[in-house]
């Protein structure tokens, strides 16, 4: 008799362990996932860029400034480094962007032309996307966190080595109001 | 909040469980009456058993393109509608699920609804009206909600409970056919009416089960899941508004897929079937949910 119940503890402890152990894997390619789409859209984002100020140029002769804060900011971005390092430019980026887009809404023809309406189309995309996939990123990261110390999951934690991750950089850039120079 | 998707999914695996068993005992009920029919109950009930197992198979793995096919939807590019895909793809993300093929509805009343057997086989459909309609943030609140949908596996056993709505519908003409032919010739088969008559009654009987199953309370959990999706209560407020105010029927809307839809396709105002309609109904009163959904918005 006792051994069955010894039997059935021993059970339902390594149960619990195996569901708990997975739970922290799932959320761990969660977080990977939502990474590697910043990763993605910001390389698209880089990508586009040169396009879009190619069709802008002819409209907005008079807005150099605007514009080569766009390509200054493209060209700070350094390829190919991870995302975490790239964070802060890519941020400068997003504001840079936002700036040209407000300052073409005074250009009709500019809005007008189907071109630059896809182009931004697709650049509002991309940073909604961006917006989601940190979205994503930070409550996986919580939820992570969160696991990670509380009882009874912070002992599968503490056996299996998993620590507490770090969230990304608070973006002030992007809380901060966008000042558009005219 | 967050957590409440996963008893989402718990009680969609519970309403999927539910439902398949419904769907085997009237299977096998119902070869047992055509076996009485036609003389020998074990043949009919084996017969019966094959056809269900057929049929569930083919609408396991073909049911989501089905209903598309049903409802007149086509599937769509990139190309043709940028906005919408850049929209979905957005949301995707947000919801941690694969990024769902996406049909269009070639119809003014604005509506969208989401299938599929699991979210990495979803698919979405919204109307032209829809895409008309709406406004970049509105449409982002329906595809949040529909995406929410997708999460939960509600798609799942939205399915299946259109499945089973169609093969009783099917079943149940058939025999008032055959009922209604064996009357003109002189002396009609009494069994064949009775059965006949039995799936007419029992008919919304299903409807009620799959009323349960598909409880109102997925609609408003959906709804409330898309605020948290977009974070943003105005867009799917906005959208609501606009769905409510809106009365154009769906054309190629009927009883089996009515369930799938943001709001109920079915014309309200057809004054014969509006109870009938209301009695019935798995959509709560739009009005309702934008009440909720602003109480929500203004705790969280």
């Amino acid at each position: 008799m006792l051994e069955w119940i010894l039997g059935g503890i021993v059970l339902i402890v390594v149960l619990a362990v195996i569901v708990m152990y997975n739970s922290f894997i799932s959320l761990r390619t969660r977080m990977e996932n939502a990474f590697a789409q910043i990763d993605v859209q910001t390389k698209r984002r880089y990508d586009l860029v040169p396009n879009l100020v190619e069709s802008v140029k002819g409209y907005m002769k008079h807005e150099k400034g605007v514009l080569e804060s766009v390509t200054k900011a493209r060209a700070a971005i350094i390829t190919g480094a991870p995302v975490k390092d790239r964070l802060k430019a890519e941020n400068v980026l997003t504001g840079a962007l936002k700036s040209l887009f407000a300052v073409a809404e005074s250009y009709p023809n500019l809005r007008a032309s189907e071109n630059f309406m896809m182009l931004q189309e697709e650049l509002s995309g991309i940073e909604t996307k961006i917006a989601f996939a940190r979205q994503f990123y930070t409550d996986a990261i919580m939820k992570w966190n969160q696991k990670v110390q509380m009882f009874p999951s912070s002992l599968i934690a503490n056996f299996f080595k998993f620590g507490p991750k770090e969230q990304l950089e608070a973006t002030a850039e992007e809380r901060k109001a966008v000042k558009v120079k005219f | 909040m967050p957590q409440e998707y996963y008893d989402a999914i718990a009680a969609n695996r519970r309403g999927t469980f539910f439902l398949f068993t419904a769907f085997l005992i009237l299977i096998i009920l119902l070869g047992f009456f055509v076996g009485v029919y036609i003389g020998s109950p074990e043949i009919g009930m084996i017969l019966t058993f094959l056809f269900g197992f057929v049929w569930t198979l083919v609408s396991w793995f073909a049911g989501d393109k089905i209903i598309m096919r049903m409802s007149g939807a086509r599937k769509v590019e990139k190309k043709e509608f940028p906005y919408l895909f850049n929209i979905t793809e957005g949301l995707a993300i947000a919801a941690g699920v694969p990024m769902p093929e996406l049909y269009v509805i070639d119809d003014p009343s604005p509506n969208a609804f989401a299938t599929g057997r699991d979210p990495q086989h979803g698919k979405l459909a919204v109307t032209t009206g829809l895409l008309k309609m709406m406004n970049r943030q509105e449409l982002e609140g329906v595809v949040a909600h529909e995406m929410s949908h997708i999460r939960n596996r509600d798609i799942r056993t939205m399915l299946l409970a259109a499945v089973l709505v169609g093969i009783v519908s099917m079943i149940g003409n058939i025999f008032m056919r055959m009922s209604f032919r064996s009357r003109d010739r002189k002396g009609g088969n009494a069994l064949v009416m009775i059965i006949a008559i039995l799936f007419i009654i029992i008919s919304p009987l299903i409807a009620q089960m799959i009323k349960f199953a598909v409880s109102r309370k997925r609609e408003y959990l959906a709804d409330a899941s898309a605020v948290e999706l977009t974070r943003n209560p105005d867009g799917m407020l906005g959208a609501l508004k606009k769905l409510a105010a809106d009365h154009t029927p769906l054309q190629r809307a009927d009883g089996a897929t009515a369930h799938l839809y943001i709001e109920d396709p079915i014309d309200k105002e057809r004054g014969f079937f509006r109870s009938l309609n209301n009695l019935f109904s798995t959509h709560p009163p739009i009005e309702d949910r934008i009440k909720k959904l602003a109480e929500y918005g203004a705790i969280g």
